[in-house]
């Protein structure tokens, strides 16, 4: 007789709950942004979610405008963004401002971050960067299949609790993990997990003052800015991009207009 | 609050930080970033263990020295082109020929006489099956197999990750030229579609650099030139060699084409940087992607479905409305002639300068929508023009053909060379972007003049090469 095992009561198994829905994108209750290093499996982790066919392939690079679409999951509808990838967030390029901004200004629900496990502390650069940027993360340390061929071993649980956001282990090139992946987004999404990512503290006590001086300045102007604390950094950087949009005024609109969703 | 009020709060705020960056100290950037790398690096020696102490990917570390090193890069990447070739043009005539008897022989009559049944005009059947199907039957024959071997193949080496270490072995040369280094990868694009290789160009920070990179990406061979490539070397270079060797050397001629095209690609962007887009090379790291193997059955798919079918669709797309005006100048006669006639007797002594013939020029015009239709064009008009009796059945008629070897007697009967077929190889390499990719370069430069440079620059170009061939010929034969 068969008996049901504890895997298939688990709300994580049924696979039936992934409806995806393409370019399906109206009412959307969440929003996802999927980040991470190029060639790290991004496109192929979007394809799998939205049952689109986004070109894919071993090419570093390759998605330069933003991709999007759309899944269903435990009854909510998502919107996914797929991000060029890039191996920073603080230079000037086309493809890290449209990330960069994104994840600032387009306030996602969560922000998804693939990093490969045959390159974790590379990818662990831009992991600790998107932490400065969002407190609802996850992150997705694919090619997993590649790292245990290469007999890299991960702690999974150590590396969640360093960074305080959910881990979740996948091969996204044969659909393994995705389920799990689905089941964090939805915690973190809805609430349900809680994160405290890891904030970098060892910033100097000269700067710590600077930053919360303009950050004031900045809040009494744009009380609802999101992130200010990072604008007020890249502005001490002398970014040129905020400067203009602090300079304009335009700072102020890039949420509404910008990225009206 | 009002715009400038917000205006002079924001110079407030920058000249703020601007004081605070003065105390903070110059090296303030590179501590923030050397943070980040310390912690990073913290954590991942916390969590990540590398068992048995062996070097990651020490296998693919000995791969990437062999076929990125210095004297066996380009003469590997060249033998792993012509491969590709050589099959694609082995494997696609017979399926080709299977093609031609159902749409062409089968097909057609079938269609013909039922527009008989139903007593059309003869303009209307003329125009709908003459014109719009035959074209379009002629180019699923003529494309859908040599891409279909094509694509999969390109995308597995794509899968596999050979295309970015294509891109390392070109990185020096494009420097050299004064171009940015991720011209190798728009370039690579562009051997897939011109359209999507200027999209690319998006990589490419510096405006200069970027124009560069749009300008001579027409002269990467993309997927609707192909075909055309494969097509004319098989009846003109692969006859000139017993036929054991015809599809080998006619892929050795082909893969000199596409190398002849990444040439110009280095000259002009040379030629720009040093005049025009003058400026130094900006720098740039370029990741090899570790080689993975390729889920051949997942690429046979998305191949199919994503490049094959997608280029055949636009093909079709543009080859009805093509093939209705191939009808049209053929048949709507000012005085004696046709227009078509007209144009190719007119522009013959222009064309012969240059080793071509009105026929080449007319379809170049008429196939300025989409490349993939300039071979269908070509033979319409040369049956047309030639006169030739028993082939086709008729004025304006896209005419039947099972194989190659029919294909080639018709081109002969039309007047062609050995250096007709070399011209156009080389017209079909050096002439106009399509029409998408003209409104691409548009939509990416908003330069009316750039624009118009990367339109006419190739045509000068092949006009200039196909000359200096013509002269060379006459000279030595």
């Amino acid at each position: 007789m068969h008996t049901p095992n504890n895997c298939e009561n688990c709300p994580v198994h049924h696979k039936a709950n992934l409806i995806k829905l393409g370019l399906n994108l109206q009412n959307v209750d969440y929003v996802i942004a999927l980040a991470g290093n190029p060639n790290t499996g991004k496109s192929t982790v979007f394809n799998n979610l939205t049952g689109l066919h986004q070109h894919t392939g071993n090419w570093p690079g390759k998605t330069v405008v933003r991709a999007e679409g759309g899944f269903r999951f435990n009854e909510k509808k998502y919107k996914v963004i797929d991000l060029p990838g890039t191996y920073s967030l603080l230079s000037t390029s086309k493809d890290e401002e449209v990330a960069r901004d994104f994840i600032l200004f387009g306030k996602p629900d969560v922000t998804v971050v693939i990093a490969d496990a045959t390159r974790l502390q590379r990818n662990l650069n831009l992991v600790l960067q998107i932490l400065e940027l969002t407190n609802r993360a996850v992150l997705c340390v694919n090619l997993i299949d590649e790292a245990a061929r290469n007999h890299i071993e991960i702690d999974i649980r150590l590396l969640s609790k360093e960074l305080g956001i959910p881990v979740i282990p996948t091969s996204a090139r044969s659909k393994q993990g995705m389920d799990e992946l689905l089941q964090a987004i939805h915690e973190v999404a809805s609430g349900k997990y809680v994160c405290k990512p890891r904030k970098i503290k060892k910033h100097s006590k000269n700067l710590n003052n600077a930053i919360v001086k303009l950050s004031n300045k900045i809040l009494e102007v744009y009380p609802d800015l999101p992130n200010v604390k990072w604008v007020a950094m890249r502005l001490l950087e002398g970014d040129n991009s905020i400067i203009e949009a602090i300079r304009s005024g335009e700072i102020g609109n890039l949420r509404e207009e910008r990225f009206a969703i | 609050m009002n715009k400038d009020n917000l205006q002079s709060i924001g110079d407030e705020i920058i000249s703020e930080a601007n004081a605070a960056r003065w105390d903070l100290g110059s090296d303030f950037h590179d501590s923030i970033v050397e943070t980040i790398y310390e912690e990073a690096s913290h954590i991942a020696h916390k969590t990540v263990k590398q068992k048995d102490g062996k070097q990651v990917y020490s296998f693919d570390l000995k791969i990437d020295k062999l076929i990125t090193s210095r004297w066996l890069g380009f003469p590997l990447m060249v033998v792993i082109l012509a491969l590709v070739f050589w099959i694609t043009i082995a494997g696609a005539n017979y399926p080709s020929s299977l093609l031609a008897d159902l749409l062409i022989d089968t097909i057609h009559p079938i269609l013909k006489n039922f527009a008989n049944a139903l007593h059309l005009p003869w303009w209307l059947d003329g125009v709908l099956i003459d014109g719009a199907y035959l074209s379009m039957a002629w180019v699923i024959a003529v494309m859908l197999p040599p891409m279909a071997i094509f694509f999969p193949l390109f995308t597995l080496l794509e899968d596999l990750g050979y295309l970015p270490r294509v891109a390392f072995n070109m990185d020096n040369l494009f420097r050299k030229a004064g171009a940015h280094g991720k011209q190798a990868l728009t370039m690579s694009m562009g051997f897939g579609c011109n359209a999507a290789g200027v999209v690319a160009a998006r990589v490419i920070d510096s405006p200069r650099e970027r124009l560069i990179a749009i300008i001579t990406n027409n002269f990467s061979l993309c997927n609707g030139r192909w075909p055309t490539q494969i097509l004319i070397a098989s009846i003109f270079i692969g006859g000139l060699v017993p036929a054991s060797l015809a599809g080998l050397v006619s892929a050795a001629s082909v893969v000199f084409v596409a190398i002849l095209g990444i040439f110009f690609s280095l000259l002009v962007s040379w030629g720009l940087s040093r005049t025009v887009l003058r400026g130094e090379a900006s720098s740039f790291s370029l990741e090899l992607p570790p080689y993975r193997p390729p889920r051949i059955w997942r690429t046979l798919y998305t191949s199919l479905i994503d490049r094959t079918l997608i280029v055949l669709y636009r093909a079709i797309v543009f080859a009805i409305p093509a093939g209705i005006l191939i009808w049209l100048v053929a048949n709507i006669h000012i005085g004696e002639l046709s227009i078509a006639a007209y144009f190719i007797k007119w522009s013959g002594p222009f064309a012969f300068i240059f080793g071509l013939n009105g026929v080449i020029l007319l379809a170049y015009i008429i196939a300025i929508p989409a490349n993939e239709i300039v071979i269908p064009t070509i033979l319409m008009l040369t049956v047309l023009s030639a006169n030739i009796s028993g082939v086709g059945e008729g004025t304006g008629v896209m005419f039947e053909m099972d194989s190659i070897h029919d294909t080639a007697q018709i081109l002969q009967a039309g007047g062609w060379t050995l250096l007709t077929g070399i011209n156009l190889m080389l017209f079909s390499l050096l002439h106009n972007p399509c029409s998408t990719t003209i409104m691409t370069i548009y939509k990416e430069t908003k330069s009316l003049k750039w624009t118009l440079v990367s339109t006419f620059l190739p045509i000068a170009l092949g006009l200039i090469v196909t000359f200096f061939t013509t002269q060379l010929w006459y000279l030595f034969s």
